[in-house]
């Protein structure tokens, strides 16, 4: 058993998941949602599997290190907290119809670092050799996989408030039905960014820690700390509105799906279209 | 906005003293409304300086600009836009901001956390959303003793308090979780006051230093020198590989000598593990060479009536017996990339026998009877080479990191009581044998509403019996 096959199941097991979510909605059929939700712990646990064994498997090459280090392997770890995120919100509020709008991310995550990212383990490049390395990562991707939760939450409330507001009675019938009410929705929205604001703000700091480790500056307006610093005054922005009257509601939704896509830009983006000191990505 | 009595007093106090302006420039200063927008329009105009080259020579922005846009990009302070003055002066203006906020709102936070109100009177119970009550069985103290218990079993100890005949009984878990957002605020302007300090007393500096050689100065970005007070020797510079190719370890024996004193002997300074000493920390950066390499070659002719070492610098030409002539073209320390099959050092050599045209081959460290199989009258082997490198170093010093390090703790402490401590209350009021049991929470009154009825239920349980 190789972890890049055991990739390979975690992939097909998000894609049936995503596939019994989908269905769930459209039927109503309550076990459909329930094997939605086995078949994304099945792939979790296949993940979890695989993503120890690439981390033995760059031991026994000889240069071992935690499978962090490159593009496919933030991309796999990423997808991986989704799903950690997703898990424990429906194991804790038990609505797992936000499956549907939650591991489509997961899935497009791993298909993307399957089939379009070289996945080969290389050894660690001086700079990324530090344990704040371990710490930098687990604590931004677990905060930007709460994003990514928040995000599919706010859309659904988008849609239910949507569908409300356009005809109730024709609301009643269709798939928004099965969502949580928009009050619970808003409420679990700003949960998820109760937690990932902590995390992100870990990250920054641990990524500043790091910085100031390697280099002598704990802060440089790099892009990629310009970004991060951009995504949480974003959510920052978010925390504060929800305390002002009339920021509830369809404004945090918005706050919540804009803060994901500087997220994503802040991940992504900032590696493909700027440059920086972060090696993942790009050419290399 | 909520006007409490802090700014009543304020509104009054300063309306005698004919100031409105000073009033309503306070009054703009603590608004949240300015915090969301400073907030966002920071995240907005941060984006700029992320698109547009920071701190680029002019060279580098005209290949990317036209002199127009570099002249009004220039005047917006757009090149350095983090250090512009209309960016530092948001800043200032957040920092205000957040201070204002704060203190308007910190004495009412203050006093509801430090003094609290164990009387569950009407106008109390009215504004809480969890009361329960019940017509209760036996006499008052009767009564009073069993929901003490009561509280102490499944809450906490409660405060006893009567007053006008009836009985009040109260309970508070973490009080002070109500500052958590204060804690935040106040860890940003810690930060902020780090970085200044760090600014003011600090500074980033770089320097290159060759193998065996010493240096007491570093050089600022703007080429300025700086004494360090002590020396730093570099004995010896070395880049080890991976197999693959790609760097493995960057590494600097420095050696630090302060009056005449060894500190630190040749301590080895990697990329991840700087050298500090007086506050002044060394990080490995950069490397070049500092000087030609010097190669070192063999050729023995083929029929044996030579057989001589060689040094020679790149492009030096040399002459051998035969009155033919060798050069080194080029060299690299690691060939596996470039002629995969080989390892090692390898150097390219241009040979040019006596009446023919010059021939170019490549001999290999790691393989001495390569060149054997080239079939030449003389045959070379390569020894390897010698190359000074120097060792860049970043340098910096900043007195002020450790107060910002204190603010990000500070902000993490604060940010975790803000999100999931709450200060939770709950009363019992007895009177004329009717129980009112009530109860409140700083946030997530989801939550607490849970916790509340479990309580309620608990309290039916008790009542049966």
């Amino acid at each position: 058993m190789t972890s890049s096959l055991l990739f390979n199941i975690t992939t097909l097991a998000y894609l049936v998941s995503m596939v019994l979510f989908f269905a769930f909605l459209a039927s109503k059929n309550k076990s459909l949602g329930i094997g939605g939700s086995f078949a994304a712990y099945a792939g979790f646990i296949a993940q979890t599997i695989a993503i120890g064994l690439r981390w033995k498997e760059s031991y026994d090459m000889g240069h071992g290190h935690a499978p962090l280090s490159n593009l496919y392997e933030s991309v796999v770890f990423f997808t991986w907290t989704i799903i950690l995120i997703f898990g424990i919100l429906d194991l804790k509020y038990k609505y797992r119809i936000i499956g549907a709008f939650v591991v489509p991310f997961a899935l497009l995550g791993m298909a993307w670092a399957q089939l379009g990212l070289p996945n080969g383990i290389e050894p660690l490049v001086p700079a990324l050799q530090s344990n704040w390395l371990l710490y930098h990562v687990i604590t931004c991707f677990l905060g930007y996989a709460c994003f990514a939760v928040a995000c599919g939450i706010s859309i659904m409330y988008l849609i239910k408030i949507g569908s409300e507001s356009a005809d109730s009675n024709a609301a009643a019938g269709g798939v928004v039905s099965m969502f949580p009410s928009a009050r619970v929705l808003d409420d679990m929205n700003y949960r998820s960014i109760m937690i990932g604001f902590p995390l992100l703000t870990l990250g920054i700091i641990t990524g500043a820690a790091w910085a100031n480790y390697a280099w002598g500056t704990y802060w440089s307006w790099d892009p990629k700390e310009t970004w991060s610093l951009i995504v949480w005054f974003v959510y920052a922005a978010f925390l504060h509105a929800r305390i002002t009257r009339g920021w509830v509601g369809k404004r945090a939704a918005w706050l919540s799906i804009i803060g994901f896509a500087a997220t994503i830009f802040c991940y992504l983006g900032v590696n493909l279209f700027l440059s920086g000191l972060h090696s993942y990505g790009g050419s290399r | 906005m909520r006007t409490g009595p802090q700014s009543h007093f304020r509104r009054t106090f300063l309306s005698t003293t004919n100031s409105g302006f000073l009033q309503s420039l306070w009054d703009f200063f603590c608004s949240l409304k300015l915090a969301i927008s400073l907030i966002i329009t920071l995240a907005v105009t941060s984006i700029f300086g992320t698109i547009i080259k920071q701190n680029g020579t002019l060279e580098e922005l005209q290949k990317e600009y036209s002199a127009g846009t570099i002249k009004l990009f220039d005047a917006l302070g757009l090149f350095d836009m983090y250090h512009s003055w209309w960016f530092i002066l948001l800043l200032y203006l957040f920092t205000v901001n957040l201070t204002a906020c704060s203190i308007k709102r910190l004495p009412r936070v203050w006093k509801m956390a430090s003094e609290p109100t164990p009387f569950l009177d009407s106008g109390l119970e009215k504004s809480l959303s969890n009361v329960y009550s019940f017509i209760a069985k036996g006499q008052a103290t009767q009564v009073k003793e069993r929901m003490t218990d009561f509280l102490k079993a499944n809450f906490g100890a409660p405060v006893v308090t009567e007053r006008d005949g009836e009985i009040h009984l109260f309970v508070q878990k973490s009080p002070y979780s109500r500052l958590g957002v204060y804690v935040v605020h106040l860890s940003i302007i810690v930060v902020f006051i780090g970085a200044i300090l760090g600014s003011l007393f600090g500074y980033k500096a770089f320097v290159n230093i060759a193998e065996g050689t010493e240096t007491d100065k570093v050089y600022t970005r703007t080429e300025k020198a700086i004494d360090l007070g002590f020396t730093v020797r570099c004995d010896k510079f070395s880049v080890t590989l991976y197999d693959t190719g790609a760097p493995k370890e960057f590494r600097s024996l420095l050696t630090v000598i302060d009056n005449g004193k060894v500190i630190y002997d040749k301590r080895p300074t990697i990329v991840n593990d700087p050298l500090s000493y007086k506050g002044i920390t060394f990080y490995q950066s950069s490397y070049g060479p500092a000087g030609d390499p010097i190669y070192h070659l063999t050729a023995r002719a083929r029929n044996g009536s030579f057989n001589i070492p060689l040094t020679l610098r790149q492009g030096q030409m040399v002459r051998l017996g035969d009155g033919s002539t060798v050069q080194v073209v080029e060299s690299t320390p690691e060939v596996g990339p470039m002629m995969p099959g080989f390892s090692g050092p390898a150097a390219r050599v241009e040979y040019t026998p006596v009446g023919k045209p010059p021939q170019l081959f490549v001999i290999f460290k790691n393989f001495p009877n390569f060149d054997d199989q080239r079939g030449g009258e003389v045959i070379f082997t390569y020894d390897g080479s010698e190359e000074k490198f120097f060792t860049g170093l970043q340098v910096a010093k900043d007195p002020g990191v450790w107060v910002v390090w204190l603010g990000c703790a500070l902000m993490v402490v604060g940010i975790c009581i803000a999100f999931f401590m709450s200060h939770k209350r709950v009363w019992i009021r007895i009177a004329g044998g009717r129980v009112v049991m009530a109860g409140s929470a700083s946030k997530n009154p989801t939550g607490f509403g849970i916790l509340f009825d479990g309580l309620v239920e608990k309290l039916k349980q008790v009542e049966k019996h």
